[in-house]
């Protein structure tokens, strides 16, 4: 194998697995060790830079790095990532001053961003403070959108939806709220230099199946009828509720019409409990909610009796691969299931939807009506419009929204400065020596061997007679702490410098989790497994220097390391020496500075 | 010294051998000597050996005398038996273990200091009576600990890092040990344990004095490019006569070898050890031929590691002074002062 290059930004990003794993690249570690420290404000502040809605992501995030957590793989479960930058939230003091002033004079450019969720707030925060003008359309009374219509508040309080909300649409946001766009074409003509499209993914699939017609008052779409619990146009349902579906949005409406009147809430699934598509944790919330999910229930029809809905009919399979491995559901013949309910929530997905955008604009789609985009830049193929967020790849998550907001805005400042898209300003980075004594570190790298601390929650008897009432407690500062002592500190790398090598192998009989070996260069796939602790999780990278005194190189798995310093402790020579890895993407701010 | 404790976590696919203890379970405590010093590549080394045998840890005892090596049994096997003894009379306190019970392993871990200057005399007489046990040395050529003066096994010429240089000749101890009947002499490098580990196992499973010179550079205080005993120097003179494979008895021989490139030697326990020939028709059982060699090499500055001699046939001290097979603290009363009878019978003798 080549020697590494570690100049290469994405090398030791990639180490930082939560941070590689985060959509919008937040700086995971770094905020930790702030919180660490009840550096709230600090560590909120890292987090707003990056993800722009620390307070609700910490109560609603996806979290897609706490699956990639370091910790997962060495014992059961990752550090609490996400409840932990709500910590930051809830413990920091005013940070109206730190938020980037907007200047008074402006750039004499403006943009129009269609629909105020995450993915427009995003982008009007990152273009606001570089003196743009911005208009922000909503077709409903207030911001936010999913954040608002999609999460109930016993899961997001709307003091923090709209505290993190404000921090934004207070730095000067023109707010065309309650006005429904309608006309992609009329929006052109107010002559925007650029428009965002965040209009997210609106519309709720229905099942339609024998009794529909009958039934339909009482069969609601999932999406729709959380944001109308939301916006308490609804506020109670049947005692005996079906939701149809597995994820998130199931979940969401399952709990929420436990909150409404709903006693018997089921919730029904095609396939199998481990394919479920909601968060285990949300999964598991509903079920300590005493609401069953039941699987492999394909749905036959709706149930009439007396002009009404009465229940729904189920078909019983089970699961079986085909010679291709592709899973199939095959009926179990047994006799089918009749559930008794009232109401039917239906949370089987949602697609996008633009019949407000003319088709003659020079904006293409592709055959799932979904914008033909570059995929860094966002860019449609109008080259003043762009998407993100739902609306631009399809249904995800409000991270993911929030970071195609920072790639869009950066690509409208590019397009409004005349500079080529395409070419995307580097990220920043710093990498220096924690090194503070011989064996003193600017961190703290004794690990904590404690198991995952748990979010306490309020009784469940008081949640779930109100609806506004917030089930997870969060964590307070004495468990914020000794979770935070779980993270291994990943940003903290182990930098090899071969000149200084005097294979004595310190660093190899130290390590506790046999990562490093010194021997001969083979190529990739046999150094894999030479290595004293064979590298086979291919998705990680190893650590390769260039040869040695004795011919030999030194090979490090990155798998498994846990970055506890101890083989720049053991070595004599500063042959390793433990470097603190700060990446942070490059945003509008960052480019067109020449 | 590191603060902090060595973590917990560890690789995942680390196995486990036949007593059910990972390699993990066989470490001790942190290490307390300086980063890179080459006795915690000895322990580590130890500790490989020990798992790679399952070695049930409570059936070995480790013994030191002073010195920087003899700190080394407090970071392998922590739940071993131990005694840190006096300087230099590491010998005297193995011996008297090894008389008392005959059924454990045990391990003299001691320096060039230890050995070489103050307990001189101790080592030549544990190697004449031949008690069963691994002796090694971690020989640095400095005394360490009392920061870097000449010890008795550095070569002559070969400088301090203050630039003193030895104007005597150096005690050879892997020579020494020939000399003085020992029946399993090696020497090795503490950077190499593919070679260390091998030879740690076959001196733990030979039968009679099994004795280890390990060159083990001391790196705060011998490391200088003009020391014979540094990384550098034994790095590039370093000389395997032979390379060595340790197969356990309860391990299936899995590893081919070529006919006629290789000697078996088989050990009183079944195990197996397989010398490779380098090229020079090493033959280890000639006591003359491997003192030739070593001093051979050593002429041409060269170190001549690996098994270097060996002999089975010679008894241990039990066996020579016909010892009761029982441990003493498992003697009874009776097995003590079995009555008048007894005393009658031997008097009968006389008769």
């Amino acid at each position: 194998m080549k020697p590494t290059d570690i100049a290469d930004p994405n090398y030791f990003h990639k180490v930082v697995d939560c941070q590689w794993a985060c959509p919008a690249h937040t700086p995971v570690p770094e905020y930790i060790r702030l919180i660490a420290e009840k550096r709230y404000s600090d560590a909120y502040m890292i987090n707003w830079h990056s993800n722009v809605f620390p307070g609700i992501l910490g109560r609603t995030c996806d979290r897609p790095c706490e699956p990639a957590c370091r910790r997962g793989r060495v014992e059961e479960e990752p550090v609490a990532i996400c409840r932990l930058k709500r910590v930051a939230a809830d413990y920091k003091s005013d940070i109206k001053d730190r938020i980037p002033s907007v200047p008074k004079k402006k750039n004499g450019k403006h943009i129009a961003l269609i629909g105020a969720g995450p993915a427009s707030l995003a982008v009007a925060r990152d273009l606001l403070p570089l003196g743009y003008e911005i208009t922000l359309f909503e077709k409903d009374a207030l911001s936010g959108g999913a954040m608002r219509t999609q999460i109930p508040r016993f899961r997001l309080p709307s003091e923090v939806l709209e505290e993190e909300l404000h921090y934004i649409l207070d730095m000067g946001v023109n707010c065309r709220f309650g006005e429904e766009i309608t006309s992609m074409k009329a929006i052109l003509k107010e002559d925007y230099d650029a428009i965002f499209v965040g209009t997210g993914a609106p519309l709720g699939k229905h099942l339609d199946l024998p009794g529909y017609d009958t039934a339909k008052a009482n069969i609601h779409t999932g999406i729709e009828w959380l944001a109308s619990v939301a916006f308490e146009h609804i506020d109670k349902i049947g005692k005996n509720v079906i939701v149809l579906g597995g994820g998130n949005t199931a979940m969401d409406c399952c709990r929420t019409s436990k909150r409404l009147g709903g006693k018997d809430v089921t919730v029904v699934v095609r396939s199998g409990f481990d394919e479920m598509k909601a968060s285990p944790w949300e999964i598991e919330d509903a079920m300590n909610e005493d609401i069953p999910v039941v699987n492999f229930h394909v749905p036959k029809r709706y149930v009439i009796e007396n002009g009404k809905l009465a229940g729904m009919e189920f078909e019983k399979v089970k699961k079986e691969y085909d010679e291709n491995g592709r899973r199939l559901l095959i009926p179990t013949g047994e006799d089918p299931v009749i559930i008794p309910c009232e109401d039917v929530l239906c949370a089987i997905g949602q697609d996008n939807s633009f019949p407000w955008i003319e088709r003659d604009l020079g904006i293409e789609f592709d055959k799932w009506e979904l914008p033909i985009l570059d995929k860094t830049t966002f860019q449609s193929t109008n080259e003043k419009i762009f998407f993100g967020g739902d609306a631009a790849l399809g249904p995800d998550n409000i991270i993911t929204a929030v970071a195609h907001g920072h790639d869009a805005a950066l690509s409208i400042h590019l397009l409004c400065n005349n500079e080529d898209l395409a070419v995307r300003p580097n990220p920043l980075t710093t990498l220096d020596s924690q090194k503070m004594g011989i064996h003193q570190w600017s961190y703290d790298n004794d690990i904590s061997n404690d198991i995952r601390y748990a979010v306490p929650h309020a009784e469940k008897e008081q949640t779930l007679n109100d609806l506004n009432m917030e089930v997870e407690l969060g964590f307070d500062e004495e468990l914020a702490f000794n979770e935070t002592m779980r993270c291994f500190n990943c940003d903290v790398q182990t930098v090899f410098t071969d000149q200084l090598c005097i294979e004595c192998d310190a660093c190899v009989d130290i390590c506790p989790t046999d990562c490093i070996t010194f021997t001969e260069n083979a190529e990739e796939p046999e150094l894999r497994e030479n290595l004293l602790a064979p590298a086979q999780n291919l998705e990680q990278d190893i650590y390769v220097s260039d040869v040695l005194k004795t011919g030999r190189i030194m090979a490090k798995g990155e798998d498994l390391c846990l970055h506890c310093g101890l083989c720049a402790e053991r070595c004599p020579t500063s042959a390793w020496d433990m470097k603190k890895y700060l990446f942070n993407t490059a945003k509008a701010a960052d480019a067109c500075q020449s | 010294m590191s603060y902090i404790t060595k973590p917990k976590f560890q690789y995942p696919g680390l196995e486990t051998n036949d007593v059910g203890l990972s390699r993990r379970d066989y470490e001790g405590t942190l290490t307390t000597l300086c980063g890179g010093c080459g006795h915690d590549s000895i322990s580590a080394a130890i500790i490989q050996a020990a798992a790679e045998m399952s070695l049930e840890p409570h059936k070995v005892a480790k013994i030191s005398g002073i010195g920087c090596s003899s700190k080394i049994p407090s970071y392998f096997l922590s739940k071993a038996h131990g005694f840190n003894s006096v300087h230099g009379r590491m010998p005297s306190v193995a011996t008297g273990a090894n008389i008392a019970n005959k059924d454990l392993h045990y391990v003299g871990i001691s320096g060039d200091g230890d050995s070489a200057s103050i307990g001189l005399g101790q080592f030549c007489h544990i190697v004449r009576r031949r008690i069963n046990m691994l002796y090694i040395v971690a020989n640095n050529g400095t005394y360490g600990l009392t920061k870097g003066q000449l010890s008795a096994t550095a070569d002559l010429g070969s400088k301090t890092k203050t630039g003193e240089e030895s104007l005597y000749d150096n005690i050879d101890m892997a020579n020494l040990a020939i000399e003085l009947g020992a029946s399993f002499v090696a020497r090795s490098f503490s950077g190499d344990k593919q070679q260390l580990i091998p030879l740690l196992q076959a001196g733990l499973t030979h039968k009679g004095f099994a004795f280890i010179d390990i060159i083990s550079p001391c790196v705060t205080f011998n490391n200088t490019d003009s020391s014979t005993h540094g990384y550098k120097n034994t790095w590039e003179n370093y000389i395997a006569l032979s390379q060595v494979d340790f197969v356990p008895m309860r391990k299936e021989i899995t590893t081919k070898y070529e006919a006629g490139k290789e000697k078996e030697i088989t050990l009183h326990d079944g195990s197996v050890i397989h010398l490779h020939k380098t090229g020079n028709n090493y033959d280890p059982y000639d006591k003359e031929n491997a003192q030739h060699h070593i001093n051979q090499h050593k002429k041409e500055g060269k170190i001549a590691t690996g098994l270097l001699y060996i002999n089975q046939s010679t008894s241990d001290l039990h066996e020579l002074q016909d010892t009761v097979d029982k441990p003493f603290n498992r003697l009874t009363n009776h097995d003590l002062c079995p009555g008048s009878e007894v005393l009658d019978d031997i008097n009968e003798t006389f008769s």
